[in-house]
């Protein structure tokens, strides 16, 4: 015991020997990194968890819900009634509300007395007042706003609103709402109003989306009985969910969420790993003879490697500690930046996260640094006199082990294999990449040949990067990662927006108009030309499902892909033109022949749901059934912010069918009062404010990516870090040859002027892989997840390479004012 | 009384194998220490007295031959009953000094202490760093010190665990002719004063001149 307490305090003041030696600062700072970026997205996915667990009972404000893109039946409801449970209803709609002076996108919920069945609504007097419980929904003739309304519409409590042709009294600030405290990420802020005043609005008319709930409460045994009874009568359009099934589609978007923010936490983690890897090598190398010191003064293996297994435990205990402190302010900082998207206040974390941090810290350390330190021991002790009787320990080990250890972890963490090798295979393949492409350009540019032409003042220069191949590419690979993540984050991303703007016209709509009834179609274009506004044309738009393919029904179960499930399972808005639309290509078939049972499709929904041309699709409508056949494929650009659809038939097959008109049209800034008056007189009507809308959505993303930037940044300096220690693995070589030069005449400039062909040549490789890298990354984005095209950027490619070449330069000119301050004399008895 | 040696060895060899070929370096060494001897083994560069010094210290293994230490055959332990029979009973002194660089002159001569796990080791090391006239230079650093302090601080270091046996492999080597000669002044002093063998490996006939006894290598064995 006495003797463990010893060597424990052996250990501790060697780790305060090493610490203020250096030796392990770049461990230490790795390790923090690391163990930061893994535990302040565990310690914010903790919270959100939390929320999710607490709220579980209210959440969906009943014990059952019902959902339906159609009314529905009486009999369903009597059904409710008739298992003994209590019931509520509501219906869901995105319109415009409108104030004196302005107006606003709301999503619209109107509620039965007795909603919610479980769980209490919240509201409060004024915004930013206490709140308190509320006895059942609003009352009629009133509605509650949010607080994001109530500010957005300069519509305080006790002013009125306009909501189709119904005018409403604001009686309260909605604060909680039970469904909406699941539904994380939503961008039309709440009103809630009271369900008998639904059809004084007139809003809910044909091609609307509304959705319709019936919501159920009671005994489970009885909520059970009912779920049963129900299953097998659900139809297309309609979805249960219980406390169980519902928690899984509630969890989803947050799930996703959450693991892009955790796989970027452990990129950083990753590089982190590198950067131990390295500096533990370092150490190991540097501690050779202190070891065989050790062993000549009497130490055995085993007291070695407990001394420096100690010792690294230590160390790694203090830098997680760190680590999680500075993970837990991240956190903060990402719930702030979150806030407004997730309106949802955020319970205290618990220690969960740290003991995940621990664990992280410890295994990366421990999994990277142990096989070396092993390795440690067997340093033989004659060493002392004979430094030939060399003994190098082996990278691959350390590597290897490091490497398996933090796998472990990362499946961990993902939670889900896939998704780990995912990260960790396009790690090590950008690694293998970087690293092969830098070692074959350093030894071309080395070849002799090509020296003899750059001529002599730049031999010793590239005589180095020969001899450091292997090292310099190290160098290079890790720069160019670090570099990939900048550029990513910073010339990219902004092209990214950049290229997303510009791909609408500059007289591209801003507005849309939903909802137009038949027989509002002529007054609606009288007040477009009496306003001397260009008459927007005014396409049909009918609501109809998709039921089967060639004869053979479809469903939701047909499909792989969670987008293709959604669009098979929605109502399609079809249209019906004698002619294509200006703004479509057709790419394949042929349009309409006059009188034929056709259908034009656009092309990426076909390839989604797998639709041939020649394909037979049947639609029902309303109650009718229709088929027609695909005969053309149309390409159509959405960012024209024009009117679109995705299927598209000859009027002889639609008309006659429940229609109502969509049209999209430009407002010039200052027109604006044109767009109350055309609500004013067409109440059922709703006009979609696009920019309004993009900027709110551009908002959202922005708080995501805000988010994310946090966690970029720990990859950023974790990058750096790699890079920090590649170039120092090198430095006690490159300070040695140094010395060398100079003991044989070479000057100070000479020294510094091979030092400097070395690293130039090799950040100018280095910044040209990240420019490359963060290219390829860039164009990916932009065709695979945002559909844009990214034209290439002067910009990236001037700054990558610059970037490159200025990081190295500054190290070149940090490492010769090191090299050169010390004497050759000093340098060289150091290294004997 | 052959019980009575410090160190006895019998019938050394060692032999390295070099490409195709077998490298003799030492051939058939007896040697027998007793208490107080003071030994210097010189002999040309090659010429194998440095690896007789690493076997006969248990550093090293030889390919025949046996070496008791302290009563112990000290081919017959592992290399951590080596290790720890080293740390009871032997002390070194390097050529090239062999401090750790990141360790302080009085960190340094504590180490052997601390890895023997006495409590004593600061106050220990600072007297005897005294002794070696050190007491100003406690918390420098080895690259601060002159090659003389460096050496100094190793004779500190040595002597700090009152070893049995001492080995010293060319002291002098790296130190100009003033510093070395009054390393060896210093060696010699406290080796008399701690009553340690002394083991010597040394080129220069001078300082073998002052021991006791010399071991002359030529070619790997024993020169008559």
């Amino acid at each position: 015991m006495k003797q463990g307490w010893r060597m424990l305090g052996l250990s501790t003041r060697m780790l305060a020997r090493d610490w203020r030696a250096g030796e392990l600062r770049v461990l230490a700072f790795a390790l923090v990194i690391a163990v930061a970026s893994v535990t302040s997205v565990a310690f914010f996915a903790d919270r959100v968890g939390q929320v999710l667990v607490r709220d579980a009972a209210q959440l969906l404000g009943a014990d059952l819900v019902l959902a339906s893109d159609r009314p529905w039946h009486g009999e369903v409801k009597q059904h409710i009634e008739a298992h003994g449970l209590q019931q509520a209803e509501a219906v869901n709609f995105i319109s415009m509300a409108f104030a004196a002076e302005r107006n606003q996108l709301a999503g619209v919920k109107a509620v039965t007395p007795s909603y919610p069945l479980r769980g209490r609504l919240r509201i409060a007097p004024a915004p930013a007042a206490p709140d308190a419980p509320a006895e059942g929904g609003p009352a009629r003739g009133t509605v509650w706003l949010d607080e994001q309304l109530v500010s957005g519409l300069k519509a305080p409590v006790g002013s009125t609103i306009r909501l189709g042709r119904a005018e409403l009294r604001v009686a309260a600030v909605l604060t909680l709402e039970p469904e909406r405290n699941a539904n994380f990420f939503n961008i039309a802020p709440r009103l809630l109003m009271h369900a008998a005043d639904v059809p004084a609005t007139g809003l809910v008319q044909t091609g609307s989306r509304v959705w319709y709930y019936l919501y159920a409460a009671g005994p489970p045994e009885r909520i059970k009985a009912f779920e049963g009874f129900m299953q097998s009568r659900l139809e297309r359009g309609q979805r249960m969910e219980d406390l169980e099934t519902g928690r899984p589609r509630v969890r989803e978007s947050i799930d996703r969420a959450e693991r892009f923010l955790g796989l970027t936490a452990l990129l950083a983690a990753v590089l982190a790993g590198v950067a131990i890897a390295l500096g533990t090598r370092r150490f190991v190398e540097r501690h050779l003879d202190g070891c065989a010191v050790m062993r000549c003064l009497g130490a055995t293996q085993r007291r070695l490697v407990a001394l420096f297994g100690l010792e690294f435990l230590l160390l790694a205990l203090g830098a997680c500690a760190l680590g999680v402190l500075a993970g837990y302010i991240a956190q903060q900082a990402i719930g702030v930046a979150l806030s407004e998207v997730l309106r949802a206040t955020l319970p205290a974390p618990t220690l969960l996260p740290a003991l995940q941090g621990f664990l992280v810290g410890v295994v990366l350390l421990l999994g990277f640094a142990l096989p070396p330190l092993l390795q440690l021991k067997n340093v033989p002790a004659v060493r002392v006199m004979r430094r030939e009787t060399g003994f190098s320990p082996r990278a691959w080990v350390s590597y290897a082990a490091g490497a398996a250890a933090f796998g472990g972890l990362l499946v961990w963490q993902a939670g889900d294999l896939k998704l780990g090798g995912y990260v960790v295979g396009g790690f090590a393949v950008a690694v293998l990449v970087f690293f092969g492409v830098a070692w074959a350009v350093l030894k071309l540019l080395t070849r002799p040949a090509v020296v003899a032409r750059l001529g002599r003042r730049l031999r010793y220069g590239l005589a180095n990067l020969r001899r450091h191949a292997r090292g310099n590419a190290v160098q290079v690979a890790a720069l160019a990662l670090g570099l990939t993540a900048v550029l990513l984050l910073t010339f990219t991303r902004n092209d990214l927006i950049e290229a997303w703007r510009r791909s609408a016209p500059a007289d591209a709509p801003n507005r849309f108009l939903v909802g137009v009834q038949p027989d509002q179609l002529s007054s609606v274009q009288a007040f477009f030309k009496e306003k001397q506004i260009a008459v927007p044309e005014l396409y049909p738009m009918i609501r109809g499902r998709l039921v089967a393919v060639n004869g053979r029904p479809v469903s939701e179960a047909d499909y792989e892909e969670e987008r293709a499930k959604r669009l098979v399972e929605r109502e399609f808005n079809l249209s019906y033109l004698s002619e294509p639309p200006a703004h479509n290509e057709i790419v394949a078939g042929r349009w309409f022949e006059p009188g034929g049972r056709e259908l034009s499709v656009e092309q990426g929904i076909a390839e989604r749901l797998g639709w041939k041309l020649g394909d037979e699709l049947t639609w029902t409508v309303g109650g009718e059934r229709f088929s027609a056949r695909v005969t053309s494929l149309r390409k159509l650009r959405w960012d024209s912010m024009k009117v679109n659809f995705f299927v598209i038939a000859p009027p002889a097959v639609l008309e006659g069918m429940p229609t109502s008109f969509v049209s999209a049209f430009r407002i010039e800034p200052g027109s604006e009062p044109v767009l109350s008056e055309l609500a004013a007189r067409f109440p059922n009507v709703t006009i979609v404010d696009v920019a309004a809308a993009v900027r709110q959505a551009q908002q959202v993303i922005d708080q995501l990516v805000s988010a994310v930037q946090f966690i970029f940044l720990f990859a950023l300096g974790a990058g750096l870090l790699v890079l920090y220690s590649a170039l120092v693995a090198t430095e006690d070589e490159r300070r040695r040859e140094a010395a060398v030069m100079r003991v044989y005449g070479a000057s100070r400039a000479q020294v510094t002027g091979a030092q400097r062909v070395e690293f130039l040549a090799m950040g100018a490789i280095a910044g040209l892989l990240a420019t490359l890298g963060a290219a390829l990354i860039g164009q990916l984005l932009a065709q695979r997840v945002f559909d844009l095209d990214l034209p290439p950027s002067p910009q990236l490619w001037i700054a990558g390479p610059l970037a490159g070449i200025a990081l190295l330069s500054l190290n070149a000119w940090l490492s010769a004012r090191k090299v050169l301050r010390a004497s050759p004399a000093l340098t060289l008895r150091d290294a004997l | 009384m052959a019980n009575n040696n410090v160190l006895s060895a019998r019938g050394i060899g060692k032999t390295v194998r070099s490409g195709d070929s077998d490298l003799i370096i030492l051939r058939d060494i007896d040697l027998a220490v007793t208490p107080g001897d003071v030994v210097a083994v010189v002999g040309a560069s090659g010429s194998g007295k440095s690896t007789l010094l690493a076997i006969l210290a248990g550093l090293d293994t030889p390919s025949a031959g046996s070496v008791t230490l302290e009563g112990s055959d000290l081919f017959s332990l592992d290399e951590d009953q080596r290790a720890e029979l080293r740390g009871r009973s032997v002390g070194f002194v390097f050529q090239s000094f062999q401090l750790l660089p990141s360790l302080t002159a009085l960190e340094n001569v504590m180490l052997p202490l601390e890895l023997a796990a006495n409590p004593e080791a600061e106050a220990s090391a600072k007297a005897m760093l005294a002794r070696v006239g050190l007491s100003e230079r406690l918390q420098h650093y080895p690259k601060h010190l002159s090659g003389g302090e460096q050496q100094r601080v190793a004779l500190a270091r040595a002597f700090v665990v009152r070893p049995r046996l001492l080995f010293a492999d060319e002291p002098t080597g790296s130190l100009d002719p003033e510093s070395g000669a009054a390393v060896i002044e210093l060696l010699f002093e406290m080796n008399r004063e701690f009553g340690t063998t002394l083991i010597l490996v040394t080129h220069d006939e001078q300082l073998a001149a002052r021991c006791q006894r010399v071991v002359r290598l030529a070619a790997g064995r024993i020169a008559p």
